[in-house]
C-alpha cells in the first residue's frame, strides 16, 4: 500500500454517520488509511491534492447481499464484474451470498471466495456462508470452521429454511461462534408458485400472488426462535408494512434482532411489475405503496438496520420470458447509492440517516474496521454529487448482466469516485487518474 | 352519437382493458355485419386477401383456434396453424425466439395462446404484425369477452342495466376477467359468485359484486353465465370434490328460478355436464346461450381481424 500516492481530498462535506459528523473539510489519506481530517490542512510534498467542493464525502458503501455466479454461472456475474459494478456504485465492501453452484457451504469455498477475489475483485469482497449443506435446509453446514475461513455471516441463499427444528438448532449452534444468522422470511408452502404481491393488481393481472402473510409467519417464527435460543439474527429483506412491526416488537424487547430491506423496495411498488415487466420481478415481491412507505419509516426510526442492493443478476434469457416464467431478482450494485438519494431527494429522510444503513450500521452488524471517517480506519470512501440527475439505462450497466428496474427512471445523485484503502477504484472525472503514475 | 365516425387505431387486440366505448360498440357493430355473411351459402369474401395469419397455440385448443381459422378463411386470408408442440418449441426454444422466426416469414396477423398471463403482450413488443391475444394463461380472453357480449346484444337488445352473474372459477378463469371489464363498459352489473378459495381476493374491486351463495347471486339476474370447472381442480386443495361443488355451486333448473324470468344461460365451453351446469339446462334452447355464443365466436373473430387488418393497412396503428 505504501506505493500510493497520498491523496487529499479537500472542500468536501464529510458526512459520517459513525460519528454523526457533517461538516466542511480536508481528508488526506495516507499509506491505504485516513491519515489526517481537519481544515486547511498542510499535507506532505507527493499529495495528489482534488478540490472536491460541492461534493459529499462519505465512507464507502458495505452492502450485506450481493450474489454473483462464481463459482457456477459465470455468465451472470463474476467476481471481477462485480467488483467493477460495485465501484460505479460507490460500494467499497460486497458481502458474498452463498446462492452459487456448488453453494459456499465449506471452509475450502470460503477460502476460494476470498483468495479469489483479491486477485479479481477490485473492492473488498467478505464472504457469507451457507447455514445448510447445499442450502437444502436439512442438514447444518460447518458454521464454526467457515468461520474460521472468514465467513461474516450465514444464510439459507434466497429460501427459509423450512423446517422449524433445523432453524432453531442453526440458532442455537452460531450462538458459540457469535456467528451472524441471515434469513428470508418466507413460508415456503405458502409462497409457492407466486410471482408478485399478492392483491388487487395480481388478480387482475391473472398472475400467483405471494401473501404478505407468507413474510409475517416466518418473521414471527424466526424471533420466537431467536428468543429461544438467543441466536443473532438477521432478517434479510423484509417487503412489507407488518414485517416492519413486528421487527420492531422484537427490538423493543430488546432480542438480538436485524433487519435489512432492499434498495428496490424502498423505491419501487408493485406497480412497477405493471405491463408485466420481469425485470421488476423480485423476490421478495414489490408491494404495495403503503408498505413502501413501512419500510422507510422503519429505516428512519432504526428498525430496520441495513440497505442492501440485493445484487442478483439475471441475463436476458432468464428475463426475456412471460413473466412467471422469468427468473426473479435484479442487478442492484450501481443503482444502491442512487437509490437511497431519492429518499433524500424526495424528502423521505435526510442524508446522515439514509447513509447510516449504507456504511457505519452494516460494519458495526459485521464487526469489521471500516463504514466511517476516523484518523486510522481504512481509507474506504465514496465522493457523491448530490445532484447530478441522470437516466437509468439497463444496458449501460457494467454488470454482466443487464437487468435493473430501474431501467428509464429519472435518477438524481451518483457517485463520482470510489476509493479502496486509498486506492482508486472508479474515477467518473478522472481527477485521480495522476495518482496511478 | 353515432359510433361509426371512430375508427379502431390500435395496434394489437391484447385485451379488453385496452379498450374505449366506442371500440367495443364498434367491434360488435361490425361482428353484427359478419353474423349476416356467415348466414350466407356464399360465406367468403376477399376483403383481406392476400394477408397471411397465423395461429400460434401453445395450449390445445379446438373451438377456439378452429374459430380464428375459419374467421380468417372467410376473409380471404392465408391462415396457418401452427401445431406448437411438434415444432421447435418442444426442443427448447423460447416464446420470444419462436415468435421471431415467424415474423421473419412477414405474416399480417399473429393469434396466440399461450398459458402465461401476459404472453401475448410481451409478443407484440417484439414482432412487425399485429397480435391477437386468443388466451394469456389467467389474464385475459377478449375475444370470449366479445361473443359474449354480442350474443347478450342479440338475445336481448343491449346490454345497459343488465344484472349478470358469473359463476365459478373464476380465480383462474381468463373469460371472467375480460368479461367483467366489457360487461361493466356496457353498462351491466356484473356479478361474481364461486367458493372462497376460487375467487381471487380483491375481486370486489373490479367493480363487480362478490357472492358465495348461488340462491342469492341469481336473484333478479337477466344472464348467468356459468364457467368451465378444470379438471385438475374438481378433486384439489380448492374444492373437496366434484359432487360437493355442483350441490352448492352447480346450476340447474331449480336454482334458475331464482333468476329473473326469462333468464338466459351461456357458458364458454366445454362443459362438464352434471358438475357446473346440468345437461336440462344446457340443451333447452329457450334458455341457453351456449351453441349461439360458438356462431357469434366467428363473426367476433372476423370483426377483430378485420379492424386491426383495416388499422394497418390505413396507417392508424
Amino acid at each position: 500500500m505504501s506505493n500510493i500516492r497520498p491523496i487529499c481530498i479537500q472542500n468536501s462535506q464529510m458526512i459520517d454517520p459513525a460519528q454523526q459528523r457533517n461538516e466542511i473539510c480536508d481528508v488526506w489519506l495516507k499509506n491505504g488509511v485516513i491519515a489526517e481530517i481537519g481544515e486547511n490542512l498542510e499535507t506532505c510534498e507527493d499529495t495528489l491534492c482534488v478540490d472536491a467542493s460541492d461534493l459529499v464525502l462519505a465512507p464507502g458503501l458495505i452492502d450485506l447481499k450481493v450474489k454473483t455466479g462464481e463459482p457456477g454461472s459465470e455468465h451472470r456475474e463474476d467476481l471481477r464484474s462485480a467488483g467493477i459494478s460495485a465501484a460505479a456504485g460507490g460500494v467499497t465492501t460486497m458481502v458474498i451470498a452463498p446462492d452459487t453452484d456448488p453453494a459456499i457451504d465449506d471452509a475450502a469455498l470460503v477460502e476460494f471466495i476470498s483468495r479469489s477475489s483479491q486477485t479479481k475483485s477490485i473492492v473488498n469482497v467478505l464472504p457469507a456462508g451457507a447455514l445448510t449443506k447445499d442450502l437444502r435446509g436439512e442438514q447444518m453446514a460447518e458454521i464454526g470452521l467457515m468461520s474460521e475461513a472468514g465467513a461474516v455471516l450465514f444464510s439459507n441463499g434466497d429460501h427459509a429454511i423450512a423446517s422449524a427444528a433445523i432453524m432453531r438448532k442453526v440458532l442455537a449452534y452460531s450462538g458459540a461462534f457469535n456467528a451472524l444468522v441471515s434469513c428470508r422470511p418466507e413460508e415456503p408452502t405458502l409462497a409457492e408458485g407466486g410471482v408478485m404481491h399478492s392483491g388487487e393488481l395480481s388478480s387482475r393481472l391473472g398472475l400467483s400472488g405471494i401473501p404478505i402473510a407468507a413474510e409475517t409467519i416466518n418473521i414471527s417464527r424466526d424471533i420466537a426462535l431467536a428468543e429461544l435460543t438467543g441466536g443473532r439474527l438477521l432478517i434479510d429483506q423484509v417487503s412489507s408494512s407488518a414485517g416492519v412491526a413486528l421487527i420492531r416488537e422484537a427490538k423493543a424487547k430488546g432480542l438480538d434482532v436485524y433487519a435489512s430491506v432492499s434498495v428496490h423496495h424502498l423505491c419501487l411498488n408493485e406497480l412497477d411489475v405493471s405491463g408485466y415487466r420481469t425485470f421488476a420481478r423480485l423476490s421478495p415481491p414489490l408491494r404495495s405503496e403503503a408498505d413502501r412507505l413501512g419500510l422507510i419509516a422503519g429505516i428512519i426510526d432504526g428498525s430496520i438496520d441495513v440497505i442492501v442492493s440485493a445484487h442478483d443478476p439475471r441475463p436476458a434469457e432468464e428475463k426475456r420470458l412471460p413473466f412467471a416464467e422469468s427468473s426473479a431478482g435484479a442487478c442492484g450494485l450501481e443503482t444502491l447509492l442512487s437509490g437511497v438519494l431519492s429518499l433524500v431527494h424526495n424528502g423521505n429522510t435526510d442524508l446522515i440517516t439514509a447513509l447510516r444503513p449504507l456504511t457505519s450500521a452494516p460494519a458495526e452488524l459485521l464487526g469489521i474496521n471500516c463504514g466511517t471517517i476516523k484518523i486510522g480506519s481504512p481509507a474506504d470512501l465514496v465522493l457523491i454529487d448530490l445532484y447530478k440527475p441522470w437516466v437509468c439505462d439497463a444496458d449501460k450497466l457494467l454488470s454482466k448482466s443487464k437487468n435493473t428496474p430501474f431501467d428509464e427512471r429519472k435518477m438524481q445523485g451518483c457517485a463520482v469516485a470510489t476509493l479502496v484503502e486509498g486506492r482508486t477504484v472508479y474515477d467518473a472525472n478522472g481527477w485521480f487518474i495522476k495518482e496511478e503514475t | 352519437m353515432s359510433t361509426e365516425s371512430y375508427l379502431f387505431a390500435k395496434p394489437h387486440f391484447l385485451g379488453i382493458a385496452g379498450l374505449n366505448y366506442p371500440e367495443a360498440v364498434s367491434l360488435l357493430d361490425r361482428a353484427d355485419e359478419y353474423v349476416e355473411q356467415s348466414r350466407q351459402t356464399d360465406k367468403t369474401s376477399n376483403k383481406l386477401h392476400g394477408l397471411t395469419q397465423i395461429n400460434l397455440f401453445f395450449e390445445p385448443s379446438t373451438r377456439t383456434q378452429s374459430s380464428f381459422e375459419i374467421a380468417g378463411k372467410r376473409l380471404g386470408m392465408d391462415v396457418i396453424n401452427m401445431a406448437v408442440k411438434s415444432s421447435s418449441v418442444a426442443k427448447g426454444e423460447t416464446l420470444i425466439d419462436t415468435a421471431m422466426t415467424l415474423n421473419a416469414m412477414r405474416p399480417d396477423l399473429l393469434v396466440v395462446r399461450h398459458g402465461a398471463s401476459g404472453a401475448a403482450e410481451l409478443l407484440s413488443q417484439k414482432v412487425d404484425c399485429a397480435v391477437i391475444n386468443a388466451g394469456d394463461g389467467q389474464h385475459e380472453h377478449p375475444t370470449q369477452a366479445l361473443l359474449d357480449a354480442l350474443s347478450i346484444r342479440r338475445a336481448l337488445g343491449s346490454l345497459d342495466g343488465l344484472r349478470v352473474a358469473i359463476c365459478g372459477d373464476i380465480a383462474h378463469s381468463r373469460v371472467a376477467r375480460s368479461n367483467v371489464i366489457l360487461l361493466n363498459l356496457l353498462g351491466a352489473e356484473v356479478r361474481l359468485c364461486g367458493p372462497p378459495t376460487l375467487l381471487p381476493s380483491d375481486a370486489d374491486r373490479w367493480g363487480a359484486e362478490v357472492f358465495h351463495n348461488m340462491d342469492e347471486v341469481l336473484n333478479s339476474c337477466d344472464v348467468v353465465m356459468m364457467l368451465r370447472l378444470q379438471t385438475e381442480r374438481m378433486n384439489s386443495a380448492a374444492i373437496p370434490s366434484a359432487r360437493e361443488y355442483f350441490r352448492f355451486y352447480g346450476l340447474d333448473r331449480n336454482r334458475l328460478s331464482k333468476a329473473a324470468p326469462g333468464a338466459l344461460v351461456m357458458h364458454p365451453g366445454p362443459m362438464n355436464r352434471g358438475v357446473e351446469i346440468d345437461s336440462d339446462i344446457a340443451d333447452d334452447s329457450k334458455i341457453s346461450l351456449i351453441t349461439a355464443q360458438v356462431e357469434m365466436g366467428v363473426a367476433v373473430r372476423m370483426a377483430v381481424l378485420d379492424m386491426l387488418a383495416e388499422a394497418r393497412t390505413k396507417g392508424l396503428s
